[in-house]
């Protein structure tokens, strides 16, 4: 059993498990920071942008102007965003019989691994994480493709020339893995390859392998999953979170008694407490509404929205914030807003009860039909006829370099009373801000990551119990920034097993046994022993039939009795089938308890004669010998086939057959 | 021999209180608890004291499964977990969750608010009832408890019904509930794997019906409606406030809106609003273009459709009304009926099936002059006409459904007893199985032959699928030799020198010597040669090997030849094998004392 690494990201992973005859693909993730290093792309015209400088190597022998350009004092490739795919080169990806989905921020790579690999699977996922991640697609889609750029800058990827480069973009590694997005027509053709599955529901594999998804608390129908067959359990923990917020909860007891736990996707932001952050947020906002600024989230259209949606919702009479508009600027904000509302099954108990009244589960339908949050596809149409300050904006992209955000980045970003207020852990705030600098606007950072922390999850695995946990290697170590900090880690014994992006993990597994179904008449037809107190043996001889990886015994055929011909004069010379060896013996004979046996057989005349192993028996009247010994019976007869098949049948009596 | 039972309580060869107990495995489990629309005394919940005679539910049952709100299969419920007493777990899917309390508090207050029954459930028991209840999702796999699992699959027939599997290691059991083989406007088509039950229970409410295409039946239905709405008449469609009103409803809206036609539609029971939110919140569970579209469009939101008022049935001009309840037996919709029966202008349109001793049922079957209460007779001048819109499978989705599941037998239930046989011959024709349909109180035993599963060895697996060759070839089985090790209820299969060394055992090796004497005027050599040629010629697919000390080995058996002192023709061949050869060295013995052929060389 084996893992091949094809993401190094931890909470966007892709790994590939070869389990027994089956070839597993661990979630799809899509490593979006690479965008940092891209120029934003303006909605409209940005005259600051256009007219940055083009890079130049300092003695003028490099000239990259028309791909580089600096803007406060860092290089940005100035071309369509790329994104870091997960690797495609360590295994055949054609070889790929399924895929599995945790959540669907884990989902964003399938169009690259679908479409331009041979795939030929299937994809499992739950119809919230398939729904969700459909919308976050097309979002991104629709980002790209709304401000076409035909230029692709791919000179700087050269590593001659990357290595000449300032930093940050000399450091970057897998460059040529990095490719632009997707199309439309892609995500489709990915997602039509999906099939839907429940929590708790067994999915068969060929008939080899079992794999179930659980309930895991992060986000709507994210899920952990099992990977199992009769004997071996392989439990898949992504993203999973243990705060009461709006998914079901995570269900931890059936991650029981794993042989291997794949440990990824925790929180991004160990030292912060999401409460606090939520607080924080909140009282932010009122603070810049008050003063007269606006506020800015950059954020995804699903998610942790929704739960800042509910804490405004409580928030806004309390804060005196009844007549500030929200609106939330997404193509996908109506779409995300509606289907929050019809996945019940999926959410907490507490939303899940609203539904029988019937009421929607989640109070911005109240929001909304209040008029206090509106919602628009863009900043084009509607909105820019109905939009009033101060107020609130959410509107993606959280890295800040495509969406509508940039628009209101160049619009409030230099004026002191706006804010911006990060929520989203995926990407460094500084780096994001950087090509907006220099920034008059306030910045507030509260990440807001409800994954799991290092202290929930070794309380987890003290619960859980997995013999051995396999891990990115950045959870073996604490934080660079925050070296001494032994307890932003994972310690455990045995130690976890880290894998980094390109590594090939055997997984410490022996297989021992397999599941076979025993017909019921051949079940019947043993016949068991008692060999020691409490085991009994029985000796089976029986035709295997295996089919899609199900193994069945039956009953071996009964010899076909051929009618004697007529023609054939000779019927004795049929040699014996030779499928029926017989069983292996154990056991002692004993001299004396065999003696009385003989004699009530009639055979009296038996001279005993001891040697150094044992005895030699010689069977007078009948010229034959018996030598028996602690491991071994030999008998010697000649010309008398009846006789020695009733000395055969004597000593079997005293022997267990296996 | 292990045993399935299934005893219905209700629905046995009738349609009305669903209740049927299956006992699987050693384990009981109560399917719907439904009540019977056709009476009002007793016989309208199942006989619980066929269960037991005196004191609660709760220790002969391990759960109770409700497959869809509507009252013949959940009505009694309440009554069964409160009065009777079950505290237990009750199953049942979320829509089915959020809508049967709301059903079962109408119906409470037609009986005892309306007709002043008392000794009935109230409204706290139907709450403290709900609290049983554990939502199902479709395809989960619950386990009830370590041996039993459940599993829902989609029903189609109303939003949140539900077929399930009942599972007892492997033993199984799919109850269907009501379920509907076509998709409609509003919900999908019924689903189910090749899942093999040792038994499927189904509805058999059309049992003898095939329908033609549903577009002939809404084709019909609107021209019906049209004609009525256009000489002026009113149009009166009894309905349960959930399920086929609502796709009804879209299909008249859609036609009101592309014929542009002013005649008002109104729906008559509070109810609905309620009940398209619902419809609205659990979209998830409607058909595939509903969920596609509501983000743009939500279907549930009808334009035309309005809410009805007592005092419209006595308006002049024409309309048409949805009310509740169905089968005309009692509330707005048979007070309506009552004001509009003596209009030959007007017209019944009975879209589902009416149960006996229903006022629905006397005039679908043509009855002109109806009792009524208080000893008036009603004359019944107005149209009626049956329009089967009520989402049963018929037939042909009955069999398409045995297609799917392929169970081992199939019992049938919910349906007319006479109707029931002809299905019955059918499928034992069609299908050779077994097909039951025992009436209320009548058992049906089904004995399972289930398979023993027992943990094999890899090794002795793996070995013995390398033996047979990479692909596994049915026409020439092989056995395969194992030995069952049991111990602590568990059983292992393990090749005989493994089992050896796991009991720690030795080995007894029984060996046969055998001399055979035959003249053969031939140099030993020879001999030995004609003996190899001879057994190659007999022994056909063993390995015979002459091997260059002077023996001839057949498998493991060895034989030597010697010629006595004597007589250099008398030769002495020497066989000696074990007992794992016996059957082949008991066979050379005995051929090789005839003597070699003459022919030989």
């Amino acid at each position: 059993m084996k893992l091949y690494c094809l993401s190094g990201h931890p909470t966007l992973p892709c790994n590939v498990l070869k389990f027994k005859c089956t070839t597993i693909m661990l979630d799809c993730g899509l490593d979006m920071t690479s965008a940092l290093h891209f120029l934003p792309l303006p909605l409209v015209h940005s005259p600051r942008l256009s007219k940055l400088p083009g890079w130049v190597s300092k003695d003028g022998a490099i000239n990259l102007e028309k791909e580089l350009k600096e803007c406060a004092g860092r290089v940005f490739v100035d071309s369509l965003p790329e994104f870091c795919l997960p690797e495609k080169e360590l295994l055949d990806l054609s070889t790929i019989d399924v895929i599995l989905i945790s959540n669907y921020h884990c989902m964003m790579a399938l169009p690259y691994i679908t479409e331009h690999t041979g795939f030929t699977g299937t994809v499992y996922a739950t119809e919230p994480t398939l729904q969700i991640g459909r919308l976050l697609m097309e979002e991104l889609v629709n980002f790209m493709e709304r401000v076409p750029k035909a230029q692709s800058a791919t000179c700087w990827k050269n590593k001659e020339i990357q290595r000449l480069l300032p930093g940050p973009l000399k450091e970057v590694v897998d460059v040529w893995a990095w490719k632009r997005c997707y199309s439309i027509q892609e995500v489709n053709s990915a997602l039509s390859k999906v099939q839907l599955v429940g929590y708790s529901q067994k999915v068969e594999l060929f008939g080899a392998v079992l794999v179930t998804p659980l309930s895991s608390g992060y986000s709507l129908g994210s899920s952990n999953w099992i990977i199992q067959s009769h004997y071996e359990k392989v439990a898949y923990v992504s993203g999973s979170s243990l705060l009461t917020t709006h998914p079901q909860p995570m269900d931890q007891s059936s991650l029981k008694n794993s042989d291997v736990l794949i440990l990824t996707g925790l929180t991004q932001i160990p030292t912060a407490n999401p409460d606090g952050m939520l607080g924080e947020f909140c009282s932010n906002l009122a603070m810049t509404i008050r003063a007269g600024g606006n506020v800015l989230v950059p954020c995804y259209s699903s998610g942790v929205i929704y739960d800042l949606l509910e804490c405004l919702y409580q928030f806004i009479d309390s804060a005196n914030l009844g007549t500030t508009p929200f609106y939330f600027i997404s193509p996908v904000a109506n779409s995300s807003l509606e289907f929050s509302q019809i996945f019940a099954e999926w959410l907490c108990q507490n939303k899940q009860s609203k539904v029988y009244l019937p009421e929607p589960p989640f109070p911005h339908a109240e929001l909304i039909q209040t008029n206090k949050l509106k919602h628009y596809p863009s900043i084009h149409g509607d909105f820019s006829n109905e939009f009033r300050q101060p107020c609130v904006v959410f509107t993606g992209h959280p890295s800040l370099r495509f969406g509508d955000v940039v628009h209101f980045m160049e619009l409030w970003g230099k004026s002191s009373l706006n804010t911006i207020i990060f929520t989203e852990p995926d990407f460094s705030y500084l780096d994001a801000l950087a090509p907006y600098q220099p920034l008059a606007m306030k910045c507030v950072y509260c990440p807001i990551d409800t994954r799991l922390n290092f202290h929930q999850v070794s309380k987890l695995l003290k619960e859980v119990q997995p013999l051995h946990v396999v891990c990115p290697e950045q959870y073996t170590q604490p934080p660079v920034s925050q070296a001494h900090r032994s307890d932003l880690m994972l310690e455990l014994q045995p130690p976890p097993m880290p894998y980094r992006r390109c590594a090939v993990l055997g997984l410490p597994f022996r297989r021992r046994y397999e599941r076979i179904q025993l017909l019921p008449e051949l079940a019947k037809s043993l016949v068991p022993s008692e060999i020691k107190p409490g085991v009994s043996v029985a000796t089976v001889s029986a035709v295997l039939h295996s089919k899609d990886n199900k193994h069945v015994l039956q009953p071996a055929p009964k010899p076909v009795v051929v009618p004697p011909s007529k023609k054939r004069k000779r019927v004795v010379e049929e040699p014996p089938e030779l499928l029926a060896p017989k069983p292996l013996l154990s056991g002692v004979v004993p001299l004396e308890p065999f003696l009385a046996t003989l004699t009530k057989h009639g055979i009296t005349e038996v001279k005993v004669e001891d040697t150094a192993d044992g005895h030699i028996l010689h069977l007078q009247a009948e010229d034959t010998l018996i030598q028996l010994e602690e491991d071994g019976t030999h008998i010697v007869c000649d010309n008398n086939e009846p006789l020695r098949i009733v000395l055969r049948d004597l000593v079997l009596r005293f022997l267990q057959k296996l | 021999m292990p045993e399935i039972k299934i005893t219905p309580l209700g629905a046995g060869q009738d349609v009305g209180r669903s209740c049927i107990l299956v006992s699987i495995g050693g384990k009981n489990i109560m399917l719907d608890c439904g009540m019977h629309m056709g009476y009002s005394d007793d016989r309208r919940f199942p006989d619980f004291s066929y269960i037991t005679q005196n004191g609660r539910l709760t220790e002969f049952l391990d759960c109770v499964i409700i497959s869809h709100f509507h009252l013949d299969h959940c009505g009694a419920l309440p009554y069964m977990s409160e009065m009777v007493g079950y505290d237990g777990p009750i199953y049942m899917t979320h829509p089915t969750k959020a809508i049967c309390p709301i059903l079962l508090e109408d119906f409470r207050k037609i009986t005892v608010d309306k007709k002043g029954e008392t000794n009935f459930f109230t409204s706290q028991m139907i709450k403290d009832c709900m609290k049983k209840v554990v939502p199902l999702n479709l395809h989960q796999t619950v386990q009830v408890d370590d041996e039993l699992e459940i599993k829902a699959y989609y029903a189609g027939h109303v939003l949140g019904a539900a077929m399930v599997q009942i599972k007892v290691g492997s033993e199984s059991v799919v109850y269907t509930g009501d379920y509907n083989m076509t998709p409609d406007r509003h919900l999908g088509a019924a689903w189910i794997d090749k899942c093999r039950p040792d038994i499927l229970i189904s509805e058999s409410t059309y049992a003898t019906t095939i329908r033609d295409s549903k577009r002939c039946r809404e084709r019909d239905f609107l021209k019906k409606v049209h004609e009525t709405v256009e000489r002026g008449g009113k149009v009166l469609i009894p309905v349960f406030a959930l399920g086929r009103a609502q796709e009804l409803c879209i299909l008249l809206e859609t036609f009101w809106e592309r014929m542009n036609l002013k005649a008002p539609i109104y729906f008559s029971t509070g109810l609905t609003e309620k009940a398209n939110h619902y419809y609205k919140l659990f979209i998830t569970w409607t058909n595939q273009k509903i969920r596609k579209t509501f983000v743009q469009r939500n279907m549930f939101e009808f334009k035309h459709i309005k809410a009805f008022d007592r005092s419209y049935a006595d308006n002049p001009g024409p309309m048409v009304v949805f009310a509740t309840p169905g089968m005309l037996h009692a509330g707005q919709s048979l007070q309506i009926f009552k004001k509009w029966a003596g209009n030959e202008k007007n017209m019944l349109i009975m879209p589902g099936y009416c149960v006996q001793g229903t006022i629905g049922h006397k005039v679908l079957n043509g009855q002109k002059k109806l009792e009524m209460e208080g000893r008036t007779t009603l004359e019944v001048k107005l149209q009626v006409e049956y329009m089967s819109f009520s989402a049963h499978a018929d037939a042909k989705g009955i069999m398409q459904l045995i297609r799917m599941a392929e169970p081992r037998n199939v019992l049938l239930v919910h349906g007319e007893g006479k109707k029931m046989e002809f299905l019955k011959d059918k499928i034992e024709q069609e299908f050779s199985l077994n097909c039951f349909m025992p009436a209320n109180g009548e058992t049906a035993t089904v004995t399972t032959n289930p398979s023993v599963p027992v943990d094999i060895s890899l090794n002795l697996l793996k070995r013995e699928a390398a033996l047979g060759g990479p692909l596994p070839d049915p026409k020439k089985p092989r056995t395969m030799h194992g030995t069952l090790i049991m111990k602590d209820n568990s059983l292992r299969l393990v090749s005989p020198e493994q089992a050896l060394k796991e009991l720690d055992l030795t080995e007894h090796q029984l060996r046969f010597t055998c001399r055979v004497q035959l003249q053969d005027p031939h140099g030993d050599t020879d001999t030995l040669s004609r003996v190899y040629t001879h057994l190659k010629s007999i022994l056909k697919g063993y390995t015979i090997q002459h091997l260059p000390d002077s023996t001839v080995m057949v498998e493991s058996i060895v034989i030597k030849v010697s010629s006595s002192s004597e007589d250099p023709n008398a030769k002495v061949l020497l066989l000696s094998w074990s007992y794992q050869d016996e059957d082949l060295g008991s066979f050379l013995s005995t051929l090789l004392r005839k003597g070699l052929p003459h022919g030989l060389c």
